[in-house]
């Protein structure tokens, strides 16, 4: 039996891609914080990870492989899709929708997250490890 | 990795509030530049910021359907332009004055100088943010560096 390392690391991979794509769409509003017209945006959590467990279900885009030699179109996977634009909580004069301290807010718990999904991924890791050398 | 694009975008917002900055500065410093005539009279300038799409790369400016699309992420944001405030200059009857015209007036820039440490306090509060963003997403990836360790 070998060891199957998209198996072994669950979802923290996935997870850990999420924080950082995340990071970036929050970092384009605070850079956009003074752009008129610009709205904000987030990625929502719950749909992304409903998208991920349908496709670990049936499959990257429901591929099915009639032959043991295809491969599985893992890793494809379309998450700017879910990409929703923040309800803004008072208007400005320019149609700016971006609230600098929430999406800082948003921003700090997001690298909070990151550093979880981290530090589950690298216990996977370190069990892994453990479990080769068998010490 | 989209970590390091954070990067790119807390870059553009620095380089764009840099230029807010740098306009302030030059409206403050020509707060009390007078003339003669009100061509030649100092206007206040402000930079036009806009976003940068993803697929903006090329250089070509899609304004109108700035967010049609969903997909577009963004990368950061830009100076389009920078522009001279049009509204009135401020003459004022000054005879002893070198500058004055032969009716004894002379004409200051509409630079307000309150809105211009506003805006400066507010620039200076978004390079702030930026330089944050950046930092963080710095010990984001030096994390990620230390994985398996």
């Amino acid at each position: 039996m070998g060891i199957s390392f998209d198996k072994a690391l669950g979802i923290h991979e996935q997870a850990l891609n999420f924080r950082a794509q995340r990071a970036e769409v929050l970092a384009n509003n605070l850079a956009n914080a003074d752009t008129p017209n610009y709205k904000a945006r987030d990625v929502d959590f719950s749909s992304v990870l409903a998208a991920q467990a349908d496709k670990a279900q049936h499959g990257s885009f429901g591929l099915e492989r009639t032959n043991s030699m295809h491969i599985d179109a893992q890793g494809l996977s379309d998450e700017d899709g879910t990409m929703q634009y923040r309800v803004p909580t008072q208007p400005s004069l320019d149609q700016n929708t971006v609230d600098a301290q929430i999406e800082q807010a948003n921003y700090a718990k997001n690298s909070v997250d990151f550093q979880a999904s981290f530090t589950l991924l690298n216990n996977k890791f370190r069990g892994l490890v453990t479990a080769i050398k068998g010490e | 990795m989209s970590l390091s694009s954070v990067f790119n975008i807390a870059g553009t917002g620095m380089s764009a509030q840099t230029t807010r900055l740098n306009t302030t500065a030059s409206n403050i410093a020509n707060a009390e530049t007078v003339s003669s005539s009100i061509d030649q009279t100092y206007r206040a300038r402000h930079p036009v910021f806009a976003t940068v799409l993803a697929d903006q790369a090329g250089g070509t400016s899609g304004s109108n359907s700035l967010f049609d699309d969903q997909a577009n992420g963004g990368q950061g944001v830009q100076v389009s332009g920078i522009v001279e405030d049009q509204s009135n200059l401020e003459p004022r009857y000054e005879p002893n004055n070198p500058a004055a015209n032969k009716d004894g007036y002379v004409y200051y820039p509409n630079v307000n100088v309150v809105e211009e440490m506003a805006d400066m306090i507010s620039a200076s509060r978004s390079f702030q943010t930026n330089a944050d963003i950046m930092n963080t997403a710095k010990t984001m990836m030096q994390k990620v560096l230390t994985l398996g360790q």
